[in-house]
């Protein structure tokens, strides 16, 4: 999903990519300091926080969410964040709300 | 404004654990400039509560509503015509909006999901601070603008007490002695003369020891 500006990525976002069935969200920002608005990406932070902080809470998991911050021309990083972020949550398995969508093991 | 804070979310579901069909309502008035009670609070708290019920395998329908204000009637009205069809509402304005819609709709259960604070002010963001105690008989003409029954802990009305040190109260240091305040404030406006006039014991009728409060203006009405 693109936004202009991490700064609009805000808690109701990244919940309801978990409600649509996400396993995990990354959020991805410019480098703190470089924010073109100012504190977009600092923002974010701390919205990924709390997020992350409702989702341990409910027992989704608050490691399902992470933020990451690179600079626009940072291809090659933003491969290796995308792939680690894979990693992780394949390690973390399904979220439990996918989990009970698919019912009972056969 | 009002301040307050959301009530942990795990209080929150234990609330409505006996329910599955909802409404979580908020209010366009202080919760919201305090980000506990506003539409953006609705939605997250709506969402973290269907996660929750989803992941526990008892999902939650919810209807998401932000009323203008939940302490008028018109705007409570509102919810009338859909309120009976859910079993009950998590409300997230101030307590005097969960009881003003408890009041309306005697039939639904009223849950509150904020912790409602005090009236304060926006000290930065992320941060309040009680100003106001609603005494009902104003003395901030007296003393410099700043509220001895909120800023001294013991709410005293002549002066400082003994645990006044340096400035700090001793309940705690990082509080300043609302009688230090009070005192510095009038030298600094030329009024020490206001501090050094003696007056009567405060008549705390006004306050809350008369029983629940009332303000009719006839020439409203
Ligand atoms: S130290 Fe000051 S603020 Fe604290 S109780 Fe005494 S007079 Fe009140």
């Amino acid at each position: 999903m693109l936004v202009p500006c991490t700064g609009r990525v805000e808690e109701i976002l990244v919940l309801k990519a978990f409600e649509s069935g996400a396993d995990g969200v990354m959020v991805v920002g410019c480098m703190e300091g470089d924010c073109h608005y100012l504190v977009g990406n600092i923002q974010a932070r701390r919205r990924v926080a709390r997020v992350a902080d409702i989702l341990e809470k409910i027992g989704i998991g608050g490691q399902r969410v992470r933020m990451y911050n690179l600079s626009a021309g940072e291809g090659v990083n933003f491969a290796a964040f995308a792939n680690e972020m894979t990693e992780h949550v394949r390690g973390l398995g399904p979220s439990p709300i996918n989990v009970v969508r698919k019912g009972p093991k056969k | 404004m009002i301040v307050g804070n959301a009530k942990p979310i795990e209080e929150v579901l234990s609330m409505i654990e006996p329910f599955d069909k909802l409404i979580v309502a908020g209010c366009n008035g202080c919760v919201t400039v305090c980000r506990a009670g506003g539409e953006k609070e609705v939605q997250i708290l709506a969402s973290a509560l269907r996660l929750a019920r989803e992941a526990q395998g008892r999902p939650v329908e919810i209807r998401e509503v932000t009323l203008e204000r939940q302490c008028d009637p018109e705007y409570v009205e509102l919810m009338r015509p859909y309120v009976g069809d859910y079993q009950a509402v998590v409300s997230i304005a101030c307590g005097a909006g969960v009881q003003f819609l408890a009041e309306h709709f005697s039939k639904t259960p009223l849950l509150p999901g904020i912790n409602t604070g005090f009236i304060g002010v926006t000290e930065k963001q992320g941060e309040w601070s009680e100003r106001c105690q609603a005494c009902g008989d104003c003395v901030l003409h007296l003393t410099g603008g700043i509220c001895p029954v909120t800023r001294c802990s013991k709410s005293l009305f002549h002066g400082p007490c003994g645990g006044s040190v340096e400035g700090h109260c001793e309940i705690d240091k990082e509080v300043p002695c609302g009688w230090q305040l009070i005192i510095d404030r009038l030298k600094a406006l030329g009024r020490l003369d206001l501090y050094e006039k003696l007056r009567p014991m405060k008549s705390w009728k006004t306050s809350r020891d008369g029983g629940p409060r009332r303000i009719v203006r006839e020439d409203l009405i």
